[in-house]
């Protein structure tokens, strides 16, 4: 029995410890092989950049936050909005899927050139771009999510005289839920790609902006905290994610209750 | 006046050159009777229950369910299918209301009669030997308990035609045989005309008042077999010698029509 009570708290410890051991391993590299600061800063190095230009740091990393989840929030409701859409109706699905993978086909990076031409250097086009990229997950899972009904819950409806929208609205929007906040946590690690790659491309603010700067500056060690930065933000931003699918769609996961 | 009708019909699926399911197909059903369809697999049993239930419409012939023509889904059958396909993220009392939510005719008052619903739903918990289970989520039931809630769920909105679609199929011999009861004593409880389609002969033997064998496709009617046992009939009839007499004359003619095909 006590052996049953330590597994888990190994398991609930082993995220710091394997993170730890990484650092220690880079920081080991790093004295090891005399690596130069312009190749590769030890974590010790970055923690110090982190410490030194925390202000502008701070202020970025509050902007790509501020883009990326306005973004996000925008390809949640459109994707779902899309989603539901394309699985109602096969036409419409027929019509709009190969647009959609056409459109997610092409590459982000050459989009954002665009985006600055019409709405000029700024947030919007970061906005713009994070929705673009995290858009087609949250589409794709919704529409399957319907796509799956069991042809004989649908038939024992029908023959009650259901209507469509109610098929819809009984089982079909519920079914697709746990798709839905699956394809969240996908969509949100996204949205950050998105984000800094239009800030990077072009635009004067945000962690992208920053660490663009930083590298020509050779500023190595500012690029790698701006990385660490956004790596937090993901984990944050994707286990709050995996918090809200546990609470909203718990009866999809019930192993774990 | 029968309560179902099927007149001379002929039902193809996928266009002109697709497949024949049913041909020349003839079925009359009593009010309150029990039907048990059989038949080799592939014999148009389930295109039966969707034409009988107006989720198909026929090509030629007509299907007339209590005197009236069916051309669209009715709401007066209930319909249970070998998947008990309990919705997970409701409670088995949730699932059970899920007809009342749709039917229209009860779909206005659930709100406001929630009450009298939920008693109705539990008093039929009570009957499948289920009391108490309302709360639970289908998950944490078992196949057979999963496939009582079934027979709730398709009973709740006082169906006058019950469709069962090889409700038993997935589940082991003594608790398809306590759900047999189940379904005998549902059925003897209240004025209900079931229509079973089973690939059990002695299912059909033991609950049903006639036996309808139909062909391989395209199906048609080749049999039609009187149960004469006395009611209430309970589980030792399974051993009797006419009762073996009558599932055997029914395996006989089926392999008879499997070969014919």
């Amino acid at each position: 029995m006590s052996g049953a009570r330590k597994g888990p708290t190994f398991i609930q410890l082993a995220p710091w410890i394997y993170t730890a051991a990484l650092f220690l391993l880079w920081e080991g590299a790093v004295r090891l092989f005399d690596l130069p600061v312009t190749f590769l800063p030890a974590p010790t190095r970055i923690a110090e950049a982190i410490v030194q230009y925390w202000g502008p740091i701070w202020t970025n990393s509050l902007q790509t936050l501020y883009t990326t989840l306005l973004g996000f929030v925008l390809a949640m409701v459109g994707g779902l909005a899309i989603g539901l859409l394309i699985g109602w109706s096969r036409s419409i699905y027929a019509g709009l899927y190969p647009l959609m993978i056409g459109f997610n086909a092409i590459p982000k990076v050459a989009v954002v050139p665009i985006l600055i031409i019409w709405f000029g250097i700024g947030s919007i086009p970061a906005i713009i771009t994070a929705f673009l990229i995290s858009f087609f997950p949250i589409v794709v899972n919704v529409a399957t999510g319907l796509a799956t009904i069991e042809p004989e819950t649908e038939d024992i409806l029908r023959a009650l005289g259901a209507k469509k929208m109610d098929i819809m609205i009984k089982v079909g929007i519920p079914r697709s839920m746990p798709y839905f906040f699956a394809s969240l946590k996908v969509a949100i690690t996204l949205a950050f790609v998105g984000s800094v790659l239009s800030e990077t491309v072009g635009s004067n603010t945000g962690l992208g902006n920053m660490m663009a700067a930083a590298q020509s500056r050779f500023n190595v060690p500012l690029v790698f905290a701006g990385l660490v930065m956004l790596a937090i933000e993901g984990i944050v931003m994707y286990a709050i994610m995996a918090w809200v699918e546990r609470r909203m769609t718990g009866w999809a996961h019930r192993s774990s209750m | 006046m029968h309560l179902v009708n099927i007149d001379d019909v002929e039902m193809r699926y996928g266009g002109p050159e697709g497949t024949l399911a049913v041909s020349g197909l003839n079925v009359k059903m009593d009010r309150g009777e029990f039907v048990a369809v059989v038949g080799p697999s592939g014999c148009g049993k389930s295109t039966l229950m969707k034409l009988t239930t107006g989720l198909q419409r026929p090509q030629k012939g007509a299907v007339v369910v209590a005197g009236q023509e069916v051309t669209k889904p009715i709401s007066i059958v209930g319909m249970a299918f070998q998947n008990p396909i309990m919705l997970p993220w409701r409670t088995t009392l949730d699932n059970i209301l899920l007809p009342l939510e749709i039917v229209e005719k009860h779909r206005r008052r659930i709100r406001t009669h929630r009450k009298e619903y939920i008693e109705r739903a539990e008093h039929l918990l009570e009957l499948v030997g289920l009391k108490g289970f309302g709360p639970k989520y289908p998950w944490q039931l078992s196949g057979g308990m999963q496939q009582r809630a079934n027979l709730c769920r398709a009973l709740i909105h006082e169906p006058e035609l019950l469709m069962l679609d090889e409700p038993f199929g997935a589940l082991d011999a003594f608790t398809r045989e306590e759900l047999w009861c189940v379904i005998r004593d549902l059925h003897a409880e209240s004025d209900v005309t079931v229509m079973l389609v089973t690939h059990d002969l002695r299912e059909s033997a033991f609950l049903a008042d006639r036996i309808l064998v139909l062909s391989a496709r395209p199906g048609r009617v080749i049999a039609d077999h009187r149960v004469p046992f006395e009611r209430p009939r309970n589980l030792d009839l399974l051993f009797d010698n006419d009762f073996n007499h009558l599932v055997q004359d029914l395996h006989a003619e089926i392999a008879r029509a499997r070969d014919a095909a």
